[in-house]
């Protein structure tokens, strides 16, 4: 035991040095843009570049409609799932971790030949539609994610007794998920959101490809043309992706235990 | 509380009655799920078999194998070969060390900060990938970086021993930042799942620690193990950003082969675009089968 303690130890220390020297030297980096200096030069250059703010906005806005869309799109199906069509449960899972077996770039081809602009549905003829698709490409991302967080908070709560119960109160669909299951699985919906920023905030492959001014291709544009504003943009990415995992860790502390768990 | 003792068929059972009565209402029951239902068709289903239909027709539409073919040209297959190569090698590496992590938090006797330190790091660090995260290891390990530079001034230059970030090792490196994060996160529940009964019942037995092992703990994990790796494959072979701002174009992967070829036709072919998706979708898709597979023969056991 007293030897199994020791490697424990090396393995921790070992992977602890691994995973926080690329942000040390990343921080080292981005700070030496003064010669002779440490300062935060690079950062400000970067926060005060109007290219960066645009960009920034334009993820920021494209992040909260793929949460809408994703909430609108998984809520009312995986409710109505547990509720009625349990038989269609496996497909429906099925369906939702196709993202990730199909690459993200395979799907954004698949995007660009079917909805060009002398398609039936012309998405790509027009800026507003060309952004419509970008949102509805992030959704598909997010998806497997979205659904997993929403299942697992509808699997805390009895769907069957509350819908019975608002159904006696007079309460029609809408009613009945908005304001009587949407509530309830509110923790689970919120962590699912903060997941979906964090991997529609800087996503490259979609954006790129539909010529789309986000954030990510934006990073890729500074990256291969500057040598400290990407190591400060690094830093601002890792600080981005930690505070939405924060929320999200501090939002399973206010979550119902899972009915499942024996614990 | 009983729901506990259920296996899987027998708790869908138990939902089943209320659907057949309310059979008579088959169009509004469907009703629910139909925007779910449009939506994956026409933004995930469709496109993806427009694509691999694309892949088996020929510029007027007829059906061929040509393109199929046409992906064992030199270029496209050492790109499908380095990318396999990647992918294989991140995923193995970053299974292993990601378990070897995993049962040093959980079983190794740490304090418990230990634990909660690692599975919130890991919770970040696995998603934070794409373009900034090769951003990171360029100044680590780039020829400037510090990592680089300090060796450097104890004497050993990277460089000079051929290593280089912009090359195959390098984005191995690079893919493990998020690979072993992954495989800690998802391989942490399994390894939680080892009761202690278990362990006690096998040294009343007389068991040795290396027959527990060998004949307990590693059976149990072993299918959530293998999954997490074809996961882990999935994730890295599907991936571009990182390697695209990383090495620009000079590491020929696959998706960076089929995304110049997207922005501008660079094999003179559209339907070979297509078969080089195919292609993709169909060792993601083999891999993911697998992974389903094990995924499901494992969570037997973790109830």
């Amino acid at each position: 035991m007293k030897s199994g303690k020791f490697w424990a130890w090396v393995t921790f220390i070992l992977g602890a040095a691994y995973f926080f020297i690329p942000l040390i030297a990343t921080m080292e980096f981005s700070m030496r843009m003064k010669r002779g200096e440490y300062s935060f030069e690079a950062y400000r250059v970067v926060l005060g570049d109007p290219r960066f703010q645009e960009s920034f906005t334009f993820s920021v806005v494209a992040a909260v409609f793929t949460i809408i869309l994703g909430v609108l799109l998984v809520v009312p199906t995986a409710y109505w799932i547990r509720l009625r069509l349990p038989q269609l449960r496996p497909v429906v899972e099925f369906v939702t971790l196709l993202p990730l077996v199909i690459p993200a770039i395979v799907i954004v081809f698949g995007y660009i030949r079917m909805y060009g602009s002398n398609s039936p549905l012309p998405f790509l003829s027009s800026d507003m539609g060309t952004n419509a698709l970008l949102v509805i490409g992030y959704a598909t991302l997010a998806l497997p994610y979205m659904y997993r967080a929403v299942d697992t908070g509808l699997r805390t709560i009895d769907v069957r007794t509350l819908t019975e119960a608002a159904q006696i109160l007079g309460a029609g669909w809408t009613t009945i998920i908005s304001r009587v299951i949407l509530p309830n699985v509110l923790i689970a919906v919120l962590s699912g959101a903060f997941l979906t920023f964090a991997i529609v905030i800087g996503e490259f492959t979609i954006a790129s490809l539909l010529n789309r001014p986000a954030f990510g291709p934006y990073l890729q544009n500074i990256g291969a043309n500057r040598a400290y504003e990407p190591a400060a943009l690094a830093i601002i990415a890792f600080v981005i992706t930690w505070g939405c995992m924060s929320v999200i860790q501090v939002l399973s502390r206010f979550a119902p235990k899972s009915a499942n768990r024996p614990n | 509380m009983t729901d506990i003792s259920l296996s899987g068929p027998a708790a869908a059972g138990k939902t089943l009655p209320p659907a057949q009565a309310s059979a008579m209402r088959l169009p509004t029951q469907w009703l629910g799920v139909a925007p779910f239902i449009i939506f994956a068709l026409m933004f995930l289903i469709l496109p993806t078999l427009y694509l691999i239909l694309g892949a088996f027709q020929n510029v007027d539409g007829a059906f061929t194998l040509e393109n199929i073919v046409e992906l064992a040209q030199p270029t496209i297959r050492a790109a499908y070969w380095i990318s396999i190569k990647v992918s294989v090698a991140s995923s193995l590496l970053g299974a292993f060390i990601g378990l070897a992590i995993a049962i040093a938090i959980v079983r190794g006797g740490l304090p418990n900060w230990t634990r909660s330190a690692t599975l919130t790091f890991s919770g970040v660090a696995s998603q934070f990938a794409g373009v900034p995260l090769a951003f990171a290891f360029l100044a680590t390990l780039g020829r400037l970086g510090l990592v680089t530079v300090l060796l450097r001034s104890v004497g050993v230059d990277l460089y000079q021993y051929g290593f280089n970030v912009l090359s195959f090792w390098g984005l191995t490196l690079t893919y493990l930042y998020f690979q072993i994060p992954l495989m800690v996160v998802i391989i942490t529940p399994a390894i939680d799942g080892i009761r202690k009964e278990w362990g006690e019942a096998a040294a009343t037995l007389g068991a040795t620690q290396w027959q527990y092992w060998r004949m307990v703990v590693i059976p149990v994990i072993w299918p959530s193990f293998l999954g997490t790796v074809i996961l882990l494959f999935a994730n890295s072979f599907g991936a571009i950003a990182t390697a695209y701002a990383l090495t620009g174009s000079s590491l020929n992967i696959v998706p960076i082969v089929l995304y110049a070829q997207i922005r501008g036709d660079v094999l003179h072919n559209a339907n070979l675009g297509y078969a080089i998706a195919f292609g993709m979708i169909f060792i993601t898709g083999l891999a993911n089968i697998f992974y389903i597979w094990f995924r499901t023969r494992s969570e037997r056991w973790l109830k």
